[in-house]
């Protein structure tokens, strides 16, 4: 072949760029590893001794106890109520015929658009003007409507997916519709569930900008607490505390993607 | 029988999430309605003397950078993203594909207040890019990275990277490969196949890509607020400061009124000029 060389010149170019821009990808969490384990305060590269002490300054950190605890609390009801609304809101958009179907589904999958900044000052306000206390109430409802579009999609998409024969086929023989749904579609749908849930948990564990509105200091989230922590110290602990998170995370996505195939997920599996 | 059985237990919490953001957006509007009394929380009768501050010369600049700030990003992350979506769809080996994804993917479940961090790691006078440059003695003094545009939109290209590539990659997979192959057999190089078939082909995934980046990017907060360290200001910087600093929540909610309606029309035009593009997906 006359091309060869130069394809393989192209070739080298591509593979080249996309190193790069890894690299790109990569350097923060590279630059924050190495700040984390190094002894002394002030940044500075390359280290001269290395320690772990910042590890132990952050998990002993109050504030970041409190956030992660009140983080965890938040994550929990916010993610279990937005996959329960989202999946039976997701169920009758795919099944059903209703009024202001396209509005309801238009408003729902809107939080995609609107800045959360926008929507943590909407729920603020509200949540003044109706005279709720600023509890866990009102931030684990901003984080439902917040995640709720991701999980309304995955599950969706699922549904679409489902083969509908198994159902139509327990129902001929004679399962009432309760029984199809419970042994028939729901565990057909698993897996869309379970991605659904763990999209929602991770966004909200990390939501950060509406969270500052909407949390007070007896509610922060551990993004709210780094934040204010970075605001007034300068010490490697942020580091330490954003290592640990990147490990959590990475487990998390690694995880989601021997056993759900983030691809599917995603939508961008290579069509043949 | 009923056809419709779950129809209204399924859909009226669904109904309560609706009517709540609703309610939350009109709380945001009414309040823009509002006058300032200082020192109150209580905000005063209805003026629209809000809107017509946001055109004094100080907001109306914010409003400026942020709209350059966004572009500048969806651009930056669009030509940066698409060599790794590029990469992404078509590695054929798959160990090398989930690791790929992965290092795409996790930044983008890891909150904007790590990712910032990490970048004023890097791009401070301290930081790592200024002592390997110091060190090398190719600087004497710590370019200042921090409190520019500069630095803010290259931590917002890094935050904004992960859903483009995502984008990308699903408007890259979904394009049929009998085209390429069509234009190889017919003797067309590798960079004539990319230009004339699969960049056309995968332009209704940039778009989708461009027009979300811009919409994260106008919703950032804490990396113009960290990096930017009120030098460049956002839309979303200027809405807390007046919010939390000076307790103006009328303004605030007049600026997120103004945000929002600006981000509508720019998602409209983008929409509207891809319209042609529409043809091509039917193909």
């Amino acid at each position: 072949m006359p091309r060869s060389t130069y394809q393989r010149l192209l070739g080298f170019v591509g593979k080249l760029a996309v190193l790069l821009i890894l690299g790109f990808l990569v350097l923060p969490v590279a630059v924050v590893t190495i700040a984390a384990f190094n002894d002394r305060a002030i940044l500075s590269f390359p280290p001269q001794a290395w320690s772990l002490r910042w590890f132990a300054k952050a998990i002993a950190y109050q504030d970041f106890r409190d956030g992660f605890r009140n983080g965890l609390v938040v994550t929990v009801w916010a993610s279990t109520i937005a996959l329960m609304v989202g999946a039976m809101f997701a169920y009758a958009l795919d099944r059903y015929r209703f009024r202001f179907k396209k509005g309801i589904e238009g408003i729902l999958l809107s939080p995609l658009v609107i800045p959360h900044f926008t929507v943590g000052l909407g729920f603020l306000i509200l949540a003044a003007q109706v005279g709720w206390t600023r509890g866990y109430a009102v931030v684990v409802f901003c984080h439902v409507v917040l995640v709720l579009p991701f999980v309304i999609r995955s599950v969706y998409v699922s549904l679409r997916n489902l083969d509908q024969s198994y159902e139509l086929a327990a129902a001929s023989l004679g399962a009432p519709p309760s029984r199809v749904l419970l042994t028939v579609t729901l565990p057909l749908l698993l897996p869309g569930l379970v991605s659904g849930w763990l999209f929602a948990a991770i966004l909200s564990f990390n939501e950060f900008t509406a969270s500052l509105f909407v949390t007070a200091q007896r509610t922060q989230t551990l993004p709210v607490a780094m934040y204010n922590y970075v605001r007034e110290y300068a010490d490697p602990s942020m580091a330490a505390l954003s290592v640990m998170y990147i490990v959590g995370t990475a487990v998390l996505i690694v995880f989601a993607n021997a056993f759900l195939g983030l691809g599917k997920v995603l939508n961008i599996e290579q069509s043949r | 029988m009923n056809a419709q059985p779950f129809l209204r237990p399924f859909t009226a919490p669904a109904v309560l999430c609706t009517v709540g953001l609703v309610a939350a957006m009109a709380a945001v509007l009414q309040f823009s309605l509002r006058a300032y009394v200082p020192g109150s929380l209580e905000p005063g009768g209805f003026t629209l003397a809000n809107f017509s501050d946001l055109l004094k010369p100080l907001y109306a600049k914010v409003f400026l950078d942020t709209v350059w700030i966004c572009f500048l990003t969806a651009i930056c992350t669009l030509f940066v993203g698409y060599p790794l979506a590029f990469a992404l769809v078509r590695t054929q080996n798959a160990i090398l594909k989930s690791i790929l994804l992965v290092i795409v993917v996790t930044p983008l479940f890891l909150g904007e207040v790590v990712r910032t961090y990490s970048w004023i790691i890097v791009l401070g006078n301290n930081g790592f890019i200024n002592s390997v440059l110091m060190n090398l003695g190719i600087v004497r003094q710590p370019i200042q990275f921090m409190f520019t545009t500069f630095g803010v939109v290259v931590a917002l290209v890094h935050v904004t990277m992960p859903v483009m590539v995502v984008m990308l990659a699903a408007g890259l997979s979904h394009i049929d490969r009998d085209y390429q192959k069509a234009a190889e057999s017919l003797g067309a190089g590798p960079v004539r196949t990319f230009l004339t078939i699969t960049l056309p082909l995968s332009m209704p995934g940039v778009v989708a890509g461009v027009t979300t980046a811009f919409a994260w990017t106008f919703s950032a907060f804490a990396t113009p607020q960290l990096i930017g360290g009120g030098k460049v200001n956002m839309i979303s910087n200027l809405v807390y400061q007046l919010g939390f600093a000076s307790f103006n929540f009328p303004f605030a909610a007049s600026l997120c009124v103004a945000g929002l309606a600006l981000t509508i029309v720019v998602l409209t035009v983008l929409r509207l000029a891809a319209r042609p593009l529409d043809d091509l997906k039917a193909h």
